[in-house]
């Protein structure tokens, strides 16, 4: 039974950035990247699955679409217990919009034929929340987002699982397996790399493919594969708080003086 | 004749009020003599067409589904049969759960454009042009779609003000033979059920983040907030820990605080899932060590600064 994670290397940004020189992107300068704060969930829901099911051997295989710069990402999985970690690039995929991305997932899912794709409900950088159920699209696979809460059994023709709606509400389903099922926070309590974990890490090799090797053809890849083009990005005119001056005394002063308009004591 | 369609969407009987920002959106959008229409999928579809019945509206699509719940199938198929139908240069659907699990779905598939959490769309020589979020809602980044005819933009909530003028439109059944539901719905669970508050009726909240940090440092600002008065609440990372119950999370996925007059973030940077359900109060306060984080857009005073030192101070306030 085998376990496939979409993985993505998330960039918040450094105070100050700066704009690329063609206006479509940030100077990678200022990037700061880790671990899509998403996909810590969804590793971890695919490893509480292989651990409560030791009778069954669970194969949890990680996959990022991105340059060498996201092996780190890799690594961290691998050093939470994932077993394998695969990486697909060369430079036809840059600017690749979510659904290039899928594509490309989609053609490793082919490859591995796994029994579940796991992916984060979106990046915290760019919240698409299009990448992972998009596989699904390319994989003609059942496939249900915002997954709260999964019950599965390897082997088993379903999964049931739980929907998190909007205001307080959900909803619990059964679905078909295969399936993609994208992974929302607080499904569980991810756990931390161990130092051995991370000492057996630095030692698991890293399988590279290139989008040839799985079957795609250039202009699957980059912006030609893509169903949207980023043409600009700015920094929008925003209404700021007005920010209170002072020490913080001053500033509690200030704040309490509000507190006691607001409420009239 | 080309046309806008706007695919509305209900859950448990109720239309959801995106649906008619979007119906305002495609009005305002539209170039003359361009139809407006207006799909509805639904076991019972016909329920919803009195709701949708708004200005601006030339016609309603009614499609008939096999299942009362949604399921990401049916909507999938049912959009692709309405596109099929009225060849719609552009399909607005609401930025929301359901659409997390159809529309990225159908683009691919189909080839169509696809842009999600659009918050601004504009119509240029070249075709439609959708602005977003990127970078944690740091940037604004502005697409377009060369090459495709039809393209699928799912639009955040509160981006269009509602139409709510009644008119008259055609509604039309479209019959779509190949509808077929994959999942199998079960149970609604209203996850705050048993809560020890409602959110939705406090006219005063502190709320607290990420920037509480330990679980250790709760007690103090539960003492605060009793001491000025507020419900203590909180973001989603406070309440995932279980640090406090499901029923005081703030947000998109928790509830909103829709009675609230002054609402205080400590600690909170300002997902835009959080300021789904507080960005409409009148007075927030946001105290945040980084004087960029979002919260600060929509707070109307902000304290740059340390959570535990300005609630020290605000104690010596109070005492």
């Amino acid at each position: 039974m085998k376990i496939l994670i979409a993985i993505k290397q998330a960039i918040a940004l450094d105070e100050d950035f700066e704009i690329r020189a063609d206006g479509r992107d940030i100077e990678e300068d200022f990037f700061l990247p880790d671990l899509n704060e998403w996909d810590e969930y969804s590793l971890e829901e695919a490893m509480l699955i292989k651990e409560r099911h030791a009778d069954t051997p669970v194969e949890v295989v990680c996959v990022t679409i991105a340059p060498d710069s996201a092996d780190e990402a890799l690594r961290k999985c691998l050093a939470k217990g994932a077993d394998r970690a695969i990486r697909v690039w060369d430079e036809s995929m840059e600017g690749s919009d979510p659904v290039a991305i899928a594509r490309a997932l989609a053609a490793v899912a082919k490859k591995e034929a796994p029994d579940l794709f796991f992916a984060g409900v979106q990046s915290s950088d760019h919240a698409h929340g299009a990448t992972g159920i998009a596989v699904a699209g390319f994989l003609g696979w059942a496939h249900s987002a915002v997954v709260a809460r999964l019950d599965y059994t390897p082997g088993a023709k379903e999964v049931a699982l739980k929907r998190e709606l909007e205001g307080g509400l959900s909803q619990e389903l059964r679905l078909p397996c295969p399936a993609v099922l994208t992974i929302q926070l607080g499904i569980n309590k991810p756990r931390y790399a161990s130092l051995r974990g991370m000492k057996l890490a630095a030692a698991k090799p890293i399988e590279t493919l290139a989008p040839g090797d799985i079957g795609l053809a250039t202009n699957d890849c980059g912006e030609s594969g893509s169903l949207a083009r980023v043409r600009r990005m700015y920094v929008p005119e925003k209404q700021r708080a007005q920010i209170l001056a002072g020490d913080v005394a001053a500033q509690a002063k200030a704040l309490a003086a509000i507190i006691r308009e607001a409420t009239g004591s | 004749m080309s046309s806008i369609l706007v695919i509305a969407e209900h859950r448990r009987g109720e239309l959801r009020p995106v649906s008619l920002e979007l119906v305002a959106a495609a009005n305002e959008l539209r170039a003359a003599g361009e139809q407006v229409v207006v799909g509805l999928i639904g076991k019972n579809a016909h329920a919803f067409v009195a709701a949708v019945s708004k200005e601006g509206v030339d016609e309603i699509a009614t499609v008939t589904a096999p299942v009362e719940d949604f399921d990401p199938d049916v909507s999938e198929e049912a959009v692709r049969a309405l596109i099929a139908q009225y060849s719609p240069s552009l399909v607005l659907i609401p930025h929301s759960v359901d659409s997390y699990g159809y529309v990225a779905v159908l683009a691919a598939k189909d080839q169509l454009g696809l842009a999600t959490d659009v918050y601004k769309i504009a119509r240029e020589e070249g075709g439609w042009v959708a602005t977003r979020g990127g970078y944690g809602q740091k940037v604004a980044v502005e697409l377009d779609f060369p090459g495709r005819s039809c393209v699928c933009l799912a639009v955040r909530s509160g981006s269009y003000k509602p139409n709510e003028a009644a008119a008259s439109p055609t509604v039309t059944a479209v019959d779509v033979p190949a509808l077929q539901a994959r999942s199998t719905p079960l149970d609604y669970i209203e996850v705050s059920a048993g809560g020890d508050v409602d959110i939705t009726t406090v006219p005063f909240i502190m709320s607290v983040g990420r920037g509480l940090g330990d679980e250790a440092n709760l007690p103090r600002f539960k003492e605060l907030a009793e001491q000025v008065g507020a419900t203590l609440c909180c973001s989603r990372p406070i309440a995932d820990s279980g640090w406090l119950p499901k029923s005081r999370q703030v947000g998109q996925s928790g509830k909103t605080a829709s009675a609230c007059k002054l609402y205080i973030a400590m600690g909170i940077s300002g997902a835009i899932q959080h300021l789904a359900g507080m960005k409409h109060v009148e007075t927030i306060i946001a105290v945040n060590t980084d004087p960029q984080a979002s919260i600060f857009n929509v707070a109307k005073y902000g304290i740059v600064g340390d959570i535990f030192e300005v609630a020290d101070a605000l104690e010596q306030e109070f005492s």
